[in-house]
């Protein structure tokens, strides 16, 4: 692989980890823990919201991230011809 | 049957059933043993995987703090699976290509020193030992539960068996003994969660019953909690944050790059086929780790309802709280009660001397118990019980209460005997043949691991006996020191090619130096009780930011990032092909099967 395309590679896995953190820090620090007291006033299934984000959707959306995170790098490695033989 | 007998079955049963597998499927050689992942499907790693990582802390601990704590304990639920993005993102994978088995190896590899690499052994066993702590205290809450004795006759008991346990070798290595304690240990955890929230809410799903209805009103469950506890002076539980929102994210952040940075958990990643793999591998890890942690804050709540609600007959029955035949009499009390104050874990003190059990917030008493003549919360309830008394207060089926006893069991078990065999590899392997002693035999290093492994069982216990926390809180600061010194070097080692390895020494030291004398000042020297050294920092607990020591490793964290970044930048660079090595790791194509030797 030549260094441009090195480089552009590096570069596209760097830009796709950082948007998965940045949603990953949003439903865990930012709607469960800096932004719950205000979210608590909506009530979803029973569950203040802010609350049920701290206990219950920051996980199910943890496992979705790493799912989701696999496939689109699974299609980057094929994009720049990375992947394993 | 006794409640007693069906005790021993069940436990009896599930060991029969780990050593049966172990023997069917028995690892024949070194490497087998680390890549016993490597032919298995990724569901069952996953599984595998799920039994290593939830530990005491995650099983017989967590639920209990959260009760407790309420809104707050929230940060174990997203600090403890948070950590497998991170994971997952910044480190599995790279990790994987690097295709080592160890994490020292990885750093005296990146790092051209071996220096590094005793640092890192050095902070490894830090870690390890204090997460061994932990589940200690577990082992011994559920040991002591189980032969009706005191909490530190249960101490001593598991020390022996944890020592078989691990000194049993290959056994905790074969990914199927694994797969069958996961099974175990989240049947265990599951099923009376499935009953209780079917009896309070009438939904069994608990991750549903726990935003239900309570049963017969019209109230949801949750605003019943609420009520319940304002009502006899405990915070709010679904707002209560745990001393700040600056902590409790600390304290998450803590947890997540710590779960990042434990070795134990890391080695499993290292091993998997292909790289793309260790992507994936992580979250099929977490999927098994998310079925406890959704079902977590329910067993929570519900326990904290059916606790109350025991002592207090109009919790659940209505009327008021502060009548005097509210509040049950001390001589009628229900049978698991007895049984837990046996263990000392559970005490009851009559301060009115009315031979009834007044159960509430005594600093911040409500207006009702002060007219009604209480005089100061007379129950005592330790926190790391809570799970497993939780089928007993319910009234569940005794083979209930046998199973969550054999969860608890294999959930200390399995990864106390995990982070036995990182530290003995540690000494045996990273420190002494490949430092101090090269031409150490293989029968000598199998020695020095035996050795190592039984003095970290010995202090580990012996430090359990008077814990520096609950189980849980005990762990948190594992990952703390774990999250201070380990995460931030591995993961500078893969995202900046410039990092050298004296900025990795220094950032480590710094990293593990700080959260050591923070914690250490709060918990003791090496948590022994007695040389806390408050004094020194002006004698106020908390007097960073208000930020406790368990959570402390978070900040631990940005120092050990910042000192290697200013340390890196005064120093030589890494050499040229310590460089293209960077390079060549963070391109999946061309990983080799993992191997154990250095490359200088």
């Amino acid at each position: 692989m030549s260094e441009d395309a090195g480089k552009a590679y590096w570069y596209a896995v760097l830009k796709l980890v950082a948007v998965m953190l940045v949603i990953w820090f949003l439903v865990s620090y930012g709607a469960g823990i800096l932004f719950a007291p205000a979210l608590n006033s909506i009530m979803v299934g029973g569950y203040p919201l802010g609350f049920w984000f701290s206990c219950q959707g920051s996980i199910y959306i943890f496992v979705a991230l790493i799912f989701i995170y696999a496939k689109l790098m699974g299609d980057l490695d094929k994009k720049f011809d990375v992947h394993e033989e | 049957m006794s409640l007693q007998a069906t005790i021993y079955l069940v436990v009896g049963l599930t060991f029969a059933l780990y050593i049966g597998i172990a023997i069917w499927s028995r690892a024949g050689s070194t490497s087998e043993f680390y890549v016993a992942g490597s032919g298995v499907h990724p569901v069952l790693n996953g599984m595998a995987t799920g039994a290593d990582w939830m530990s005491a802390a995650s099983f017989i601990s967590m639920a209990g703090l959260i009760a407790g704590m309420g809104y707050g304990g929230s940060l174990f639920l997203m600090g403890w699976t948070g950590g497998y993005c991170l994971l997952a993102m910044l480190l599995a994978p790279y990790l994987r290509k690097f295709g080592k088995y160890t994490v020292p190896q990885f750093v005296g590899d990146r790092y051209y020193s071996k220096g590094a690499s005793a640092v890192a052994v050095i902070c490894l066993i830090i870690a390890s030992t204090t997460y061994i702590i932990g589940q200690m205290t577990g082992v011994g809450v559920a040991f002591s539960r189980f032969l009706g004795v005191s909490n530190a006759t249960g101490v001593f008991v598991g020390m022996g068996i944890v020592f078989m346990y691990a000194v049993f070798g290959g056994m905790k290595g074969i990914t199927y003994t694994q797969v069958a304690q996961y099974c175990v240990l989240i049947v265990a955890y599951t099923i009376p969660a499935i009953f209780i929230s079917m009896a309070l809410t009438g939904n069994p799903l608990p991750q549903l019953g726990l935003g239900g209805d309570f049963v017969g009103t019209d109230m949801t469950l949750l605003g019943k909690v609420d009520q319940v506890v304002t009502d006899l002076g405990f915070p709010k539980y679904t707002t209560a944050t745990r001393i700040s929102t600056l902590n409790m994210f600390v304290y998450t952040f803590s947890l997540m790059i710590g779960t990042a940075g434990l070795p134990h958990v890391i080695i499993r990643f290292f091993t998997v086929p292909k790289v793309k793999d260790a992507r994936s591998s992580a979250g099929w890890a977490l999927v098994f780790i998310a079925i406890l942690y959704t079902t977590a804050p329910g067993v929570a709540a519900m326990a904290k309802l059916n606790l109350h609600a025991t002592v207090n007959t109009a919790v659940k029955g209505g009327g008021d709280l502060f009548a005097t035949e509210a509040s049950i009499k001390y001589d009628e009390r229900p049978d698991w009660m007895k049984r837990w104050e046996v263990t000392g874990l559970l005490k009851f003190t009559d301060k009115n001397n009315d031979g009834r059990i007044q159960f509430y917030n005594d600093k911040n008493p409500p207006a009702g118990a002060v007219a009604a003549g209480w005089n100061g919360n007379e129950l005592s309830v330790n926190r790391d019980i809570i799970v497993l008394a939780n089928p007993e207060i319910a009234q569940l089926p005794n083979w209930v209460i046998a199973l969550v006893a054999a969860g608890g069991l294999a959930a200390a078990l399995s990864t106390a005997a995990g982070l036995l065999l990182a530290i003995s590899s540690a000494i045996s392997h990273d420190l002494l043949k490949d430092m101090w002693m090269p031409d150490l035999s293989e029968k000598g290093e199998l020695l020095a691991g035996r050795i190592a492994m039984a003095s970290a069982i010995v202090v580990a216990g012996y430090l359990g006996l008077n814990p520096p926390d609950f189980a849980a809180g005990t762990v948190a600061i594992a990952f703390g020191l774990a999250a201070s010194s380990i995460f931030p070097a591995l993961m500078m080692g893969i995202f900046n090619k410039k990092m050298n390895k004296e900025g990795a020494i220094c950032g480590m030291a710094a990293g593990i130096g700080f959260t050591m004398i923070y914690v250490f000042a709060h918990k003791g020297l090496f948590f022994i009780k007695g040389t806390e050294f408050l004094g020194l920092f002006g004698g106020k607990a908390n007097f960073f930011l208000g930020i406790e020591p368990n959570a402390i490793g978070g900040i631990g964290a940005l120092v050990n990032f910042g000192v290697a970044y200013v340390v890196s930048k005064v120093t030589p660079d890494p050499p040229e092909h310590i460089q293209h090595l960077v390079e060549s790791v963070r391109v999946p194509r061309g990983a080799k099967a993992v191997d154990g030797t250095h490359i200088h």
